[in-house]
């Protein structure tokens, strides 16, 4: 691969932004992601063809081997296709688990053949990809996960069941932790892939504190697993699956982009909203004191997770930052949607109605949904002990179980 | 605890006993399921009514029992513990609060006793745009007649009559509008707490003056801010009771996780913030009740402090409960909801702090 000094990074720019522009359809400029929206509809024809476009060049998941259909570029590269499409109104058709955390962890753990299988239509966007790692009884602590799966000669038989498992009412396809050694903890816990479109697998939706109903109950009775699809070896599933809540973690800090905070900037909404003292200040002081804390906060953290990307040059995927990073920018993103709200005042209270704005009916979603940030992904909590007992050597008291 | 009298005593226990028995979460629950247009169960409405919950601070000649502000704070505490949803802060506190103060005995008399009745319901209708800014209306009443939009005003569908905040020939005082006046136009809002109120215009409507000025309106209002404060913390109570409750049986690595001295701690700390918000809320209402000059700090102070608690329990109550706290059948997000609504009625924590340091003269 070439040398890419800022030449060809200029000439790659150039080449990006003419293929977007020929294969972009106008109609979808500045349209919402349908990854992105909640209650998933049936993609029109030109979202299909953008869809289609994108991952036959690969470019949805751009520093992905072109083997498996990936961009094969570089990260800078990467860079420049993300912004492109951020200039031409577009955006990244393909997304969801399978890139976010799947892809990346199959391509590092799984064999030949099962990265032929499984990685091309996750590049393509053909298959969807749902996450069934907790369980009622098991969630920060999900090693003690009891859904089981027995041998059967040829597959794995499975039962148990899963909960908050996100987007299972739309997957095509599950990741799964099943144990499959009931006399040891980690060790017993094995990663299995299989279809969600098969009788042993039953969803029901759960409602959500804000509306809507992204995740999922998962029943499985004597589903069916092939023996081809397990990932490592056998009760070798834990390593995995930490690998993967890495790349989990590493998406949701908000600088990997998967929680957004976009929008129109804070300030300029309070003063829309508040109104501005005679020096064209923000009118409530107190608020306004916040405000640029969060925002000082909000540029160290930017400052953060760039330094982190040029210190990681070289290595590949997430290191152990992304265990402070994930903290730090949840929960300045919740601060930034608790503020939205304050500023919005009676307006931000609205639940649904033509006497609220769309703006002002998603920023109160929106806050709402941001509550789980600091849940799922490893909680708060969870990070914030992976800190202390990764990073700062102190003791941990959980670790006899 | 304030040191409480016999009868407040009394009063107290019956409201635990009936919001335990006939209003429990489930019953919000209900009320909101069902889409109830007043954003309130009327039949509750009406049992609480006759317990006399409704008269608490209207005189005895008016058909009250003129127990005080501190007795009504510990019904609207226990009625915050359920999230019950039902107009006494709007009328049996805030417009029966106007009358008291404003009204001439004329208005007294034809209204006090059917707001203690529970028969008619009044709303305070104060603001005017997206925040509490009680200094700032530009609603004007001329010969009679009462112009001007207002927002958000709770129990705004239901009520009978409205208290409405505006600016006269001789500056702002407070009016009263029947809610039937035909120059009253009121649209119902969907809001994320599930409790009723309007956005209300008044094209000319019929107005009759309270007397008091601006005064009166900030003397209501103190009276409203110290009352949803009261019933904060009876909501806050209890979500970080059921949050404590749960710290004590839910298990995870082998231990249940108020084990963990990282949850351990921040229940401490929010134990204390509610210690501290009892003594600014009760503080408030018995200022109220002796008529003292620093009445108005101590309302900002309370609606202030409590604003916070409520903020942070709220908060706390869905990341201690994870995936389960974020599910629409737990109750978490009913207290959150409310808790935010209740932070900006009457003024949010800025407003207040901002209250406070003025009247202290930082
Ligand atoms: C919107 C949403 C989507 C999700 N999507 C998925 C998905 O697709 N697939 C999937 O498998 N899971 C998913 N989850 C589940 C998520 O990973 C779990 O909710 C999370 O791991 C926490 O587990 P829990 O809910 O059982 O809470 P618990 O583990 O019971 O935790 C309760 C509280 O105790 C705290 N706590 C626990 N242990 C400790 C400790 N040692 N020290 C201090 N505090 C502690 C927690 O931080 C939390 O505050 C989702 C969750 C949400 C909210």
């Amino acid at each position: 691969m070439a040398d890419f000094g800022g030449t060809d990074l200029e000439a790659f720019r150039t080449e990006a932004r003419e293929w977007i522009a020929a294969n972009f359809p106008a109609s979808l400029k500045g349209k919402p992601n349908p990854m992105a929206v909640e209650e998933r509809m049936k993609p029109d024809a030109d979202q299909e063809a953008w869809r289609k476009a994108m991952g036959a060049k690969g470019w949805g998941t751009p520093t992905w081997p072109k083997q498996y259909g990936g961009g094969g570029l570089e990260p800078a590269q990467a860079r420049i296709v993300q912004s492109e499409i951020n200039r031409a109104g577009a955006y990244n058709p393909i997304g969801g688990m399978g890139v976010m955390m799947f892809g990346p962890t199959l391509l590092e753990y799984g064999t030949e053949a099962q990265k032929q299988e499984h990685i091309p239509p996750i590049v393509k966007g053909e298959l969807q990809w749902c996450q069934g790692f907790s369980e009622p009884g098991a969630g920060s602590d999900l090693a003690s996960l009891s859904t089981k799966a027995v041998d059967k000669g040829d597959h794995f038989e499975i039962d148990g069941s899963k909960i908050w498992t996100s987007g299972a009412q739309w997957a095509d396809w599950c990741f799964c932790l099943v144990r499959t050694d009931t006399s040891k903890k980690h060790e017993g816990i094995s990663f299995v892939l299989f279809t969600m479109r098969q009788p042993g697998v039953e969803v029901r939706p759960i409602p959500l504190i804000a509306g809507s109903s992204p995740f999922c109950e998962t029943f499985f009775t004597s589903a069916r697993a092939e023996k081809k699809d397990l990932v490592g070896p056998l009760n070798g599933g834990w390593t995995i699956a930490k690998r993967l809540l890495q790349h989990e973690r590493s998406g949701l800090t908000g600088a990997g982009g998967g929680l957004g905070g976009g929008g129109k900037p804070l300030e300029q909404l309070a003063k829309d909203y508040v109104g501005v003292d005679e020096q064209g200040r923000i009118a409530d002081s107190d608020l306004r004191t916040r405000l640029v804390t969060n925002a000082i906060n909000w540029r160290a953290f930017q400052q953060t997770a760039m330094r982190a990307m040029m210190e990681s040059k070289g290595n590949s995927g997430p290191s152990s930052a992304t265990s402070i990073m994930k903290n730090a920018g949840t929960q300045l993103i919740q601060e930034r949607q608790e503020m939205t709200l304050e500023i919005m005042g009676h307006q931000g209270l609205g639940w649904e109605g033509e006497d609220f704005t769309a703006d002002e009916l998603g920023a109160v979603r929106g806050w709402l949904f941001g509550k789980a940030f600091t849940i799922f992904g490893g909680s708060q909590e969870v990070q914030s002990n992976i800190v202390s007992k990764r990073i700062l050597g102190l003791p941990d008291l959980t670790q006899n179980h | 605890m304030a040191v409480l009298t016999e009868e407040q005593s009394m009063l107290r226990d019956a409201a635990k006993s009936w919001v335990q028995e006939k209003s429990p979460v489930t019953a919000f629950r209900k009320m909101r399921d069902s889409g109830a247009e007043l954003g309130y169960d009327a039949a509750a409405w009406n049992e609480m009514a006759e317990m006399g919950w409704a008269g608490v601070i209207i005189p005895e000649e008016y058909g009250g029992s003129n127990f005080g502000y501190l007795s009504l704070g510990l019904i609207l505490e226990e009625l915050g513990r359920t999230l019950t949803a039902s107009p006494l802060l709007a009328s049996g506190l805030a417009a029966a609060s106007a009358l008291i103060l404003g009204g001439t005995d004329a208005q007294k008399s034809e209204w006090l006793p059917k707001i203690a009745e529970g028969t008619v319901i009044g709303a305070l209708a104060i603001d005017e745009g997206a925040h509490h800014a009680p200094d700032r209306i530009a609603t004007t009443f001329k010969d009679g007649k009462i112009t001007g939009k207002k927002t958000f005003v709770l129990e705004g569908m239901a009520a009978g009559i409205i208290i409405v905040g505006g600016v006269g020939p001789d500056g702002a005082g407070l009016y009263l509008v029947r809610g039937d006046d035909k120059g009253v136009k009121r649209t119902r809002l969907s809001l994320a707490d599930s409790r009723g109120a309007a956005n209300i215009e008044f094209n000319g409507a019929a107005a009759e003056p309270l007397s008091g000025g601006a005064a009166l309106i900030e003397k209501v209002l103190d009276r409203a801010r110290a009352g949803v404060a009261a019933e904060m913390l009876g909501s806050a109570l209890q979500a970080f009771e059921t949050t404590l409750d749960y710290l004590k049986v839910r298990v995870q690595f082998g231990q249940v996780i108020g084990s963990f001295q990282a949850l351990q701690h921040r229940a401490a700390k929010m134990f204390t913030d509610l210690e501290l918000s009892r003594s600014a809320v009760e503080a408030a209402l018995a200022a109220i009740d002796a008529d003292s000059p620093d009445t108005p700090e101590l309302v900002s102070l309370a609606k202030a402090k409590m604003g916070d608690t409520f903020h942070l329990v709220s908060n706390e109550m869905v990341q201690m409960h994870g995936g389960i706290g974020m599910t629409d059948a737990h109750d978490a997000g009913f207290y959150l909801k409310r808790a935010r609504a209740a932070e900006a009625a009457f003024g949010n924590q800025a407003f207040h702090r901002d209250r406070y340091a003025r009247i202290q003269g930082y």
